[in-house]
């Protein structure tokens, strides 16, 4: 009994490290950073900027050839989408704090610089496209989901009453920004709340609108470096966090990093695996040796 | 050589058979449903939500309950015990089982199942997701577990004097099969440490929707090391089963010791989960007494009691305590599990999940499938033991290659 349990607590104790080597390796030597790239574009949103008349809404169905979100059959007759769904790619939220403080929020893909959605998505039909454009190919895309539960933004959304459903998030209106266009709800906004750009121009716009006007602004870029940077940045009204407009602290980290660091010190260059199928088969070949005496004798 | 695998026999159609097919015919309205309509009007999931009790019971779990083949090869192979071979062609059948049925549940579930065969192209991969490796791993597994019981299917096909054909092919491939059988069973064992330990890795990227109690970058050795325990846990049951119900005598001695080797790997798991809370500063959300640390604890006692219960030799050896201690033991894994991919995940506010009885009747019709196709095959071809206890060798032992 007793070498039994102690070559089979052994073993396991082996296993164990060989899943777990990955976590010293992973925490000595991160993976490198992702940086947008050069050409990267974006969206800054100033929420105290915004009057929530929706038209961003309204244009950004347009153009992309969204159906209209009318609620119950028997409800209103215009569109009155109550989140991002599978008809709806953009909305503006309010947020109304317990002492009477309102702010507006414009909520969409924020393109993340090292996007999770991507890093999860098995053969990439959701990947980095050009200038940094967080992009949906259908033809790859198998319907798992995963990118779902991976965004912390909460962002991809999926077509849950069709038999023959696709993934749906904002993809910046590539189609119009690929032809010198720029996208739908920033040409809607009459105030200029949502607007587009170069990644490091709409970086410089924001910190200086904070230094500019330190009083109307709650200190923070959101999505400057938050989660490894968003492609969509952020500016609050004085005294409402990003939390309280949801938006998650997500610290700097990019969500990616410990998943692939993990598996890239587990499965470099798939050396462990082929080590420990050497092993087993040797230990295998061992055991079936030892099993099996020349001649069908006893042991 | 003194005693052999053998088919039961008897009559196919008894009342369990008749009973199982009709809760599995239950299921196939619900799957046409499915597939006309959508996941939406079907299931209960939604966009926080968008993995339900098909990924988190039917693949998660279920892979893990037959991960008994895993489990018991470990034993007789990897450490060269080869007293437990007795159980290695039940434990392989359920287990290439429970894995098949996993995978059909995966088809069910994919929103745009039309593009798996685009998964397998290398050119495709992204090396990155976890889900790949996964998926890869478990299309490779379902081979190598039904190659790994194909003797069993072989040694009757052999004896067909009446078709010619069919014995000659199953001769050339019964020879072609010892030759690589090596290769076969090192990747019966290297497969499921992969890809049960990366079902935990899956979870490592929701850093901020996971519960603190449940997040830690050692989930991949806690899946890896509850499969093991959730396999060794359904080998017992379902012998206890089958021991019942086809009048047979039971395996007392073996399966006391690999009990044994159950406690210690619960008490590693244990370790393993206690002790990672406590260095990262997380046991207080355990005192916290809210829903989730109920869960925990819940969850910590289901692992705990199996453990206690069968730290004795006389527990071990009383087949009543052994037969519950496995039930408590796969109830605890499948909790863990419910804990990781569904209770503990927290998308945001206004978000909430619970199965529909469609969806739970697909779940529940594949377990009944599971056990039609069971009771089937240990009736018509060799996979259960009879008569004494073995010396050294036994019938599915083939010769060492090379």
């Amino acid at each position: 009994m007793s070498p039994t349990r102690r070559s089979v607590l052994k073993g396991i104790a082996s296993a164990a490290t060989l899943a777990a080597s990955g976590v010293p390796k992973a925490f000595a030597a991160p993976r490198r950073r992702k940086t947008p790239p050069a050409d990267a574009v974006g969206l800054l949103y100033d929420a105290t900027r915004c009057i929530g008349c929706q038209a961003c809404v309204v244009k950004c169905k347009e153009a992309n050839g969204m159906p209209p979100d009318t609620g119950t059959p028997r409800g209103p007759m215009y569109d009155a989408p109550d989140d991002l769904n599978a008809k709806t790619k953009n909305i503006i939220k309010l947020y109304k704090g317990e002492d009477g403080r309102t702010s507006f929020m414009k909520a969409q893909c924020m393109h993340c610089v090292d996007p999770a959605c991507a890093s999860v998505c098995m053969i990439s039909a959701l990947y980095k496209g050009p200038r940094g454009i967080v992009v949906y190919d259908p033809g790859k895309c198998v319907g798992c989901r995963y990118c779902q539960t991976a965004c912390p933004f909460n962002m991809p959304k999926y077509e849950w009453r069709t038999a023959f459903p696709k993934i749906v998030k904002c993809e910046m209106c590539r189609h119009l920004v690929e032809k010198g266009g720029i996208p739908a709800c920033v040409a809607a906004c009459p105030r200029e709340a949502v607007i587009f750009g170069g990644l490091e121009t709409l970086r410089a716009d924001a910190k200086g609108r904070l230094a500019r006007e330190p009083k109307r602004y709650f200190p923070k870029v959101y999505g400057d470096t938050d989660g490894g940077g968003t492609q969509v940045l952020y500016l609050s009204a004085a005294g409402i966090p990003f939390g309280k407009l949801g938006l998650p602290d997500l610290g700097d980290e990019p969500l990616p990093e410990l998943t692939e660091s993990l598996q890239h010190a587990v499965y470099q260059g798939f050396i462990a695996p082929v080590a420990l199928y050497a092993i087993l088969g040797f230990a295998v070949y061992r055991s079936f040796r030892s099993q099996h005496p020349r001649k069908g004798g006893e042991k | 050589m003194s005693r052999k695998a053998q088919a039961v026999g008897g009559s196919i159609l008894t009342w369990p058979f008749i009973a199982a097919l009709a809760v599995f015919a239950l299921c196939l309205p619900v799957l046409a449903w499915r597939f006309l309509y959508g996941l939406g009007p079907t299931t209960g999931m939604n966009d926080g939500f968008p993995w339900g009790i098909w990924i988190a019971f039917d693949v998660v779990t279920g892979t893990a309950l037959a991960c008994g083949g895993f489990s018991v090869a470990i034993l007789c192979y990897a450490f060269n015990k080869g007293k437990y071979h007795p159980l290695i062609r039940p434990a392989i059948l359920t287990s290439a089982l429970g894995y098949s049925l996993a995978g059909a549940s995966v088809i069910i579930d994919l929103g745009r199942y039309w593009n798996v065969w685009k998964i397998p192209l290398l050119w495709n991969w992204n090396r990155n997701s976890v889900l790949l490796e996964v998926a890869l791993c478990i299309m490779t597994y379902v081979f190598v577990l039904w190659i790994e019981l194909s003797p069993a299917f072989f040694e009757v096909w052999e004896e067909q004097e009446k078709y010619p054909l069919l014995c000659r092919v199953a001769r050339w491939l019964h020879g072609l099969l010892n030759r690589y059988l090596i290769g076969i069973l090192a990747l019966g064992i290297l497969l499921p440490t992969m890809h049960q330990s990366s079902l935990g890795s899956l979870m490592l990227i929701m850093t901020t929707k996971l519960h603190k109690l449940w997040h830690t970058p050692l989930l991949p050795v806690l899946f890896l090391s509850s499969a093991i325990l959730m396999g060794y846990a359904a080998v017992i049951f379902e012998s206890a089963l089958a021991d019942e119900v086809f009048d047979r005598p039971r395996e007392t001695k073996i399966l006391a010791s690999m009990s044994g080797i159950m406690v210690v790997v619960l008490f590693f798991f244990l370790g393993v989960r206690l002790v990672d809370l406590a260095l990262r500063d997380r046991l207080g959300l355990v005192a916290r007494l809210d829903f989730y640390s109920g869960m925990f604890l819940l969850e910590m006692a289901l692992f705990l009691a199996p453990a206690l219960l069968l730290l004795s030799r006389k527990g071990r050896n009383n087949p009543g305590i052994e037969l519950i201690s496995a039930i408590l033991m796969m109830v605890a894994g499948t909790l863990y599990r419910f804990d990781t991919f569904l209770v503990g995940f927290r998308p945001g506010p206004g978000w909430s999940y619970f199965p529909t009885i469609p969806e739970m009747a697909v779940t529940i019709g594949f377990v009944a499938f599971e056990v039609l196709a069971y009771l089937f095959i240990v009736k018509k071809f060799p996979i259960l033991h009879t008569g004494a206890p073995p010396h050294g060798l036994d019938a599915a032992t083939p010769k060492p290659s090379g």
